[in-house]
C-alpha cells in the first residue's frame, strides 16, 4: 500500500505540475500505517463522532493524505488527477473546507499541534475514546507556536495524543541542522513532558509497534520522532532539497515509476 | 449617566451561559482577573483552559474544540488576541468558519496608563478583514450582555471588543438587541453621527449640544461593523445628507472606512471622521487620552459643523 500511495504522491504532483513530492513521500509510510493499520473511521462517513482524528499539521504534504483518503474510500482514485485544479475538492494545502476526510486547514506551519490539543481536550469532555494524531514536519519544530502547543499538551496531561515528527531533516531551502538546527530533539520533548519513542520511519513495523506502545502511555502525551528520508522510494528525489516543492517532469514521473513498481 | 462595566458583565453574562449551556467552554491566556472569564472559571473549572501566555496556541486549541463540536469563547486583551494571532485567526477560524467567540476586552486606547503596547487601534480593521467574522462593538453593558448572548445563539467566528474603564450605560434594560442592525439613537434631519463603542455616548453628548444651536443630528449606533447596516447608512445619506463617523480606531479599516465604502457607492454625501488617524498614542488616563487624541463630544461636534460646511 505504501508503494501504492507514493506512485498516487507522483502521479498527481506530475499532473498538477506543481506540488511537494518530497515531504509526501517521507511521510508514506507512517500515513499507510495510520490509515490502513491504526485509525478507525467511517470513510462514508466522515464526521462519524467516534473517528479518530487525524490532523495533517505539514498541510504541503497534502498529496500523500488525499492519497491515502481515496484508498481508503472517501472519494475514487480517479479524482487524485484534479489535485490543485479549479473547482477540484483537492486543494494546494490541506483544507477542511474543500475535502471529506480532511480535520483541518493548514499550510501556515506550525499550528496543526495546537488544534490537535484542542481535539483531545474535546474527546475528554465529551467522554470519548477516539484518539488523536498529529503529523508534523521537523522545519515546522521551528515555529514557536509547536511549542507553546507542546507544552499545553504536556499541561493538559493529554494521553489520547500522539504527535508524529516527519524527521526527514531536510526543509525548503536545505537541512534543517544548517538552517536551524532541532537537536538534541527528543530530549526537548523530554524537556516539555512527553513520552518519545525514536523510530525508523519506513519500517511499518517499527511504526506500527510506536503507535501501539503510544496508546498505554498515561497521563502524558507521546511523540514518535520518525526518522525519515525526504523524498523516500525515488532514487533522485531522495534526500534532494529541490524536490520539496517541485513537482516532478513527466519524464521523471515515469523514471519514478518504474522504480516504485 | 450612570456608568457600568462591559467586561464584568461580560463575565457574569459568560457564567449565566455556562449554567444554560453544557457544550460551552473558554479559553483564556493569563488575563482572567481582567477580562472577568473568571467568573465562569469558578464556577465551571472543568470547562476553563487558561492556556497561559500561549495566545497563538490558544486560537489553535479552540479551533480543535469548535472542530469537535464545542461552542468556544476566548478571551484576551484585544491587542494580543488580534495582531499577535491574525495567522492563527485567518486559517483556524475564519477560513474554516468555526464556531468560536473572541470577546476582546481593553481595546482602543482607553486602556490608559499601559501605553501604547497595550492600545489595541488596530485590531477591528484585522478583525474586519477576515470574511464570515461577525464584529460587534457594544456602546454599553446592556448592549454586551445582549451581544454576547447572541454570539452563544449564531453560528460562526465572531469578535466582540470591550473596553477596560466603565462605559456610560446609554440602553435600558428591555433594550433590544439585534446583530448587523444599526439603532437611531436619535433622529434628526441635518446630519448624521454613526459611532460605535464609547464614541456613541459622545455623540448623544453632541447632538445635544448642536440641537440647541439648531443643528438636529441624527445619531446612529453602529455596534455591527461586519456585516454592516447598509441600509441605515443609505437611509441616513439620503436623509440627512451628511455623515461623521467615529470611533476609538485608526483611520484605516474600521468603521469609518467601512461606513465611506457604502456611502461613495451608494449615496455620495460630505463626511467628516473622528477617530485615531494614523498614529499611536501614549500613556494617560482614559479621559485624558480621548482629549489629547480628540475623542471628545466636542470633537465630534466640530466634525459636524464642519461637514455641513460642505453640504
Ligand atoms: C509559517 C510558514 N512559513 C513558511 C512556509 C513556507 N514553507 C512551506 S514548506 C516549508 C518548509 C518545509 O520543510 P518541513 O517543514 O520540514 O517539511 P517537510 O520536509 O516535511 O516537507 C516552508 C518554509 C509555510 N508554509 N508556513
Amino acid at each position: 500500500m505504501a508503494r501504492r500511495l507514493r506512485r498516487h504522491v507522483i502521479t498527481m504532483t506530475a499532473t498538477a505540475g506543481s506540488g511537494h513530492p518530497g515531504g509526501s513521500l517521507s511521510a508514506a509510510d507512517i500515513i499507510t500505517v495510520l490509515y490502513f493499520k491504526v485509525l478507525r473511521y467511517k470513510s462514508e462517513n466522515p464526521q462519524w463522532s467516534d473517528r479518530d482524528r487525524f490532523i495533517l499539521s505539514k498541510g504541503h504534504a497534502a498529496p500523500i493524505l488525499y492519497a491515502a483518503l481515496a484508498e481508503a474510500g472517501y472519494f475514487s482514485v480517479s479524482e487524485l488527477a484534479t489535485l490543485r485544479k479549479l473547482d477540484s475538492r483537492l486543494q494546494g494545502h490541506a483544507d477542511s473546507k474543500f475535502t471529506p476526510g480532511v480535520e483541518m486547514s493548514a499550510g501556515s506551519l506550525g499550528m496543526g499541534l495546537s488544534f490537535a490539543v484542542g481535539v483531545g481536550l474535546a474527546a475528554r469532555l465529551n467522554s470519548k475514546t477516539y484518539r488523536t494524531y498529529a503529523l508534523l514536519s521537523d522545519g515546522e519544530c521551528e515555529e514557536g507556536q509547536t511549542w507553546e502547543a507542546a507544552l499545553s499538551a504536556a499541561h493538559f496531561k493529554l494521553d489520547n495524543l500522539a504527535a508524529i515528527v516527519d524527521y526527514n531533516g531536510i526543509q525548503l531551502s536545505g537541512w534543517t541542522r544548517d538552517i536551524m538546527n532541532l537537536e538534541p530533539f527528543s530530549q526537548k520533548w523530554q524537556a516539555f513532558g512527553w513520552h518519545t519513542i525514536d523510530i525508523d520511519g519506513h519500517d511499518l513495523g517499527q511504526i506500527l509497534s510506536a503507535f501501539q506502545a503510544a496508546e498505554e502511555i498515561r497521563s502524558r502525551p507521546t511523540v514518535i520522532v520518525a526518522h525519515t528520508i525526504k523524498g523516500k522510494g525515488v532514487s533522485f528525489m531522495e534526500n534532494n532539497v529541490a524536490f520539496h516543492g517541485k513537482a516532478p517532469t513527466q519524464q521523471e514521473a515515469e523514471r519514478a515509476l518504474k522504480e516504485l513498481e | 449617566m450612570a456608568e457600568a462595566s462591559t467586561r464584568e458583565t461580560y463575565g457574569k453574562t459568560l457564567a449565566e451561559l455556562g449554567r444554560e449551556n453544557e457544550d460551552i467552554v473558554v479559553l483564556d491566556a493569563d488575563l482572567s482577573p481582567s477580562t472577568m472569564t473568571s467568573f465562569f472559571a469558578r464556577e465551571f473549572p472543568g470547562r476553563f483552559f487558561d492556556c497561559g501566555l500561549q495566545e497563538q496556541n490558544m486560537i489553535g486549541i479552540a479551533a480543535g474544540l469548535a472542530a469537535s463540536g464545542k461552542l468556544v469563547f476566548v478571551s484576551s486583551f484585544a491587542i494580543f488576541v488580534s495582531c499577535r494571532c491574525f495567522d492563527q485567526l485567518r486559517l483556524c477560524l475564519s477560513q474554516p468558519r468555526l464556531n468560536v467567540k473572541i470577546v476582546a476586552t481593553h481595546g482602543g486606547i482607553t486602556v490608559g496608563e499601559d501605553g501604547s503596547s497595550h492600545h489595541a487601534i488596530e485590531d477591528l480593521a484585522l478583525f474586519c478583514a477576515l470574511p464570515g467574522f461577525t464584529v460587534i462593538v457594544p456602546a454599553d453593558a446592556v448592549e454586551t450582555a445582549a451581544a454576547v448572548r447572541q454570539a452563544a445563539r449564531d453560528y460562526g467566528p465572531f469578535c466582540i471588543r470591550l473596553s477596560r474603564p466603565k462605559t456610560p450605560v446609554v440602553y435600558s434594560e428591555d433594550y433590544q438587541f439585534t446583530s448587523g442592525r444599526a439603532v437611531t439613537m436619535r433622529q434628526g434631519k441635518d446630519a448624521t453621527i454613526i459611532a460605535a463603542g464609547i464614541m456613541v455616548a459622545k455623540a448623544l453628548e453632541a447632538a445635544d449640544v448642536l440641537a440647541r444651536q439648531n443643528i438636529d443630528c441624527r445619531v446612529v449606533n453602529m455596534h455591527t461593523l461586519k456585516p454592516l447596516d447598509e441600509t441605515a447608512i443609505v437611509k441616513a445619506a439620503s436623509e440627512t445628507g451628511a455623515i461623521v463617523v467615529t470611533e476609538e480606531h485608526l483611520a484605516q479599516g474600521g468603521l469609518g472606512s467601512r461606513v465611506a465604502q457604502v456611502v461613495a457607492r451608494e449615496e455620495p454625501v460630505p463626511m467628516g471622521f473622528v477617530n485615531l488617524g494614523d498614529s499611536y498614542a501614549s500613556s494617560g488616563k482614559a479621559d485624558e487620552l480621548l482629549q489629547r487624541c480628540g475623542l471628545t463630544a466636542r470633537d465630534v461636534e466640530e466634525a459636524v459643523r464642519s461637514t455641513l460646511k460642505r453640504k
